[in-house]
């Protein structure tokens, strides 16, 4: 005779009670676990509600995309046709049409050396990043200027738009960095008068605003050269901002050398090594791979503030669409306009700095202490 | 081997000693050759240009107005009172950019670490989407792209009537002071002071007998009631001018211009997606291992964010805070890019544009920026020096 109670089969598994599993689960972890949290949760979608729809609305859904001129605008949405209408100028600013092909070179073989740079599994990087930093300048340079090999001269008054910030931005991160190098190496040299005139020179940049520095590189640095010598506007902001964010750099740099340990530098001293070999083939390799973030970092900020020259009257991106603005057929699109410069500078420098992460992440061989 | 003690010197050229002699020699000679340079250079041109050096144009009428002004000032004041002027304008709108930039970062840093997903992933995009815009873009974005789209003075919203918003900026009520009202701001110097007193005095109590002083809220009553007796018991000598629309324009009341606002929002806005970033790390600094700790020894919540986590974080945090500070200060010299009058736009721009003094102009812009970097660098130095970890 079997008990009735006895349980002869065996009873199926069950899931232990997770409160996290499923959309419910999760929802009531991460959104609902208290009474406040609930009621955040709440407000916040509200608000979300509240903005994001109508600037969806505003940005797609009810915008006008097709056209030549403002009569295509509804304007019930945003108005991209002033872009669309302008987008030469605002990627080439007044080169002229014909030597377009130029820049697109540049561009494109720009845009090869930064893929081939940022992809870890590419081969000869060392060369590659040689080619960036010594050969291309000077390629980008008879390219773009012209004047010699055939090719036409486009003074630098007529560059602009994108063409132009990128061209800042690059010279200012090829020029800073090397100078910001030299400055840090300078910083923690034994020498005092070396040492006090790097101090002096890092902490001078630092401390002034990017602005007055652009001030001075146009109404001072013509001032210092013999009345004669014609000195380009482009070249005095250049001269500026490299020198401004050397000093940014040396900073970034210098943190790399701290991070380094002494025993590194002695080690080398005691294998016979000069000064050179030591910083070129055992300290700076290991300092610089340290610092490649706050590196990024500094090219981000260096990228952002080229923006800055429209101030000294030069047409960068940002300074095409605020002219494009007074133009009296396409007057009241401020919106469309600065929206659009706001996503082109935010795609570079989130790329940029999702980058960084990656490469910290990267990098990460448990060196810092 | 041993036995050749005399050891050859070499070349003089391999001798550190001398070569970092010569080293800082030639770096001696060829800024003294650069400075040289450049001095007779520009002596020859301020010749060729028929511009004196000097700063006695300080002392000439300027001869342009400026749309705001925290003491008087005319057309007829001199550049010198220009400076002055322009050097204010910068003062407040970067005291007012940190106070708020402070706030908001804050407020987004600590919500980037709440448990609430939703408010975590707000306030991450926040930081991402405003610290990877240049703040030039965000300013002329909320100058031209927000407060030109507002309306006419005719047409501007109001708040109940007393605070108007247009196109010309924001009018709010002035208050106008009458006789005995300078009781009051002296009563509030004597709270603070007695609030000081009393904080120190609860700390010593405390400390000699273990009873705490509900301190906050003492604090609190003190530094809002006594004004607010006094000023209630000089029976209330404050007149407020309210803004009416008289014409095309308002009259009464004070106008906040329009850049200021452009000004101020994007400086808040933009550096505190930086503030945001350094309280989220200086949080995350602090070991678990020390709210554990502080929990085992039953601590109440509160309390352990005042006595435990917010020391330790202030200690990673307040050194980057200031940097950032600083960061706003010096931005606030893109306040010339939509003509708020601070010291680079009325000194470096139209002071400059009419003397032609560029050196003089330049370098004493400059000075201040350095001026201000350098006490406030100093200042952090004894911060970092008296927060020190005091390890044994």
């Amino acid at each position: 005779m079997v008990d009735p109670n006895t349980v002869t089969e065996m009873v199926a598994e069950r899931r232990p009670p997770d409160l996290r599993r499923g959309v419910l689960g999760w929802l009531r972890f991460n959104l609902f676990n208290t009474p406040l949290n609930g009621a955040v949760t709440l407000v916040t979608v509200a608000l979300l509600a509240m903005v994001l729809w109508p600037a969806l609305q505003w940005a797609v859904l009810q915008a006008d995309w097709i056209g030549d001129s403002r009569e295509a605008c509804s304007g019930e949405g945003a108005c991209w046709v002033f872009i669309s209408a302008r987008f030469e100028s605002i990627i080439y600013g007044f080169y002229p049409e014909s030597a377009r092909w130029r820049v697109n070179l540049v561009f494109v073989l720009l845009a090869i050396l930064i893929a081939w740079l940022v992809i870890p599994r590419l081969p000869a990087k060392r060369w590659v990043g040689l080619f960036a930093l010594v050969g291309f300048p000077v390629l980008a340079f008879f390219l773009l200027v012209g004047g010699s090999f055939g090719l036409e001269h486009v003074p630098t008054r007529n560059w602009g738009g994108v063409m132009l910030t990128l061209t800042i931005a690059i010279v200012g991160i090829v020029g800073s960095l090397p100078i910001g190098v030299v400055l840090a190496l300078g910083r923690r040299s034994q020498m005092p008068l070396v040492r006090g005139f790097c101090v002096v020179f890092i902490e001078f940049w630092r401390g002034v605003p990017l602005i007055t520095v652009l001030f001075m590189a146009s109404v001072m640095l013509p001032l210092f050269v013999p009345t004669q010598v014609e000195f380009d506007k482009l070249l005095r902001a250049l001269v500026g901002i490299m020198f401004f964010w050397s000093a940014y750099m040396a900073e970034v740099v210098r943190g790399g050398l701290q991070a380094i340990p002494s025993g590194q530098d002695e080690a080398a001293k005691a294998m016979g090594m000069g000064y050179w070999q030591r910083m070129g083939l055992i300290v700076l390799p290991q300092a610089l791979k340290l610092v490649i973030p706050g590196i990024v970092n500094t090219f981000i900020a260096l990228f952002k503030d080229t923006s800055l020259v429209l101030i000294i009257g030069l047409f960068d991106l940002l300074a095409i669409i605020r002219a494009g603005l007074t133009d009296s057929d396409w007057l009241g699109f401020a919106t469309e306009g600065y929206v659009f410069a706001a996503l082109v500078f935010w795609v570079f420098c989130f790329s940029m700095s999702r980058y960084s992460q990656y490469i910290e992440r990267l990098l990460h061989t448990g060196h810092r202490n | 081997m041993l036995g050749s003690s005399s050891r050859e010197r070499g070349p003089l050229w391999r001798d550190p000693t001398f070569r970092a002699l010569l080293v800082q020699g030639i770096l001696l000679l060829a800024l003294g050759a650069f400075i040289v340079m450049v001095v007779s250079n520009t002596m020859a041109n301020l010749e060729a240009r028929g511009i004196t050096t000097g700063f006695g144009f300080l002392q000439d009428r300027a001869g342009f107005s400026i749309p705001q002004t925290l003491i008087a000032y005319s057309g007829d004041s001199t550049y010198a009172r220009t400076f002055v002027v322009g050097l204010l304008n910068t003062l407040l709108v970067s005291a007012m950019g940190i106070v708020t930039a402070t706030l908001i970062g804050f407020a987004v840093g600590i919500a980037r670490l709440s448990p609430n997903w939703l408010l975590a992933r707000l306030a991450n995009a926040y930081v991402e989407i405003f610290r990877n815009i240049p703040l030039l873009v965000q300013i002329l974005f909320w100058y031209f792209a927000v407060l030109q789209a507002l309306p006419s003075p005719r047409d501007s919203h109001s708040l109940f009537e007393v605070i108007f918003v247009n196109v010309r900026g924001v009018v709010l009520p002035d208050p106008q002071p009458l006789d005995g009202f300078a009781a009051t701001p002296w009563a509030l110097l004597v709270a603070v002071i007695a609030t000081w007193w009393l904080v120190r005095f609860a700390k010593r109590r405390q400390a000699a007998t273990g009873r705490p002083l509900p301190v906050f809220t003492l604090g609190a009553l003190l530094l809002i009631g006594l004004p607010l007796a006094t000023f209630l018991v000089t029976g209330m000598p404050l007149e407020w001018s309210i803004p009416a629309l008289k014409g095309f324009n308002f009259q009464g009341g004070v106008t906040v211009l329009p850049e200021l606002i452009a000004l101020w929002l994007a400086l808040s806005i933009y550096t505190a997606s930086f503030i945001a970033e350094i309280v989220r790390s200086g949080i995350q600094s602090v070991p678990q291992g020390q709210v554990e700790a502080a929990k085992a020894l039953s601590l109440p919540g509160p309390i352990i964010l005042r006595k435990v986590v917010i020391p330790q974080a202030m200690r990673v945090i307040v050194p980057q805070l200031t940097s950032q500070h600083l960061n706003l200060i010096k931005n606030s010299s893109l306040a010339t890019a939509i003509g708020y009058p601070d010291l680079v736009a009325v000194f470096s721009g139209t002071a400059l544009n009419q003397t032609g003094q560029a050196i003089e102009i330049v370098a004493m812009t400059m000075g201040v920026y350095l001026l201000i970097n350098l006490v406030v660098s100093a200042l952090m130095n004894l911060y970092n020096a008296r927060t020190l970890l005091k390890e044994r």
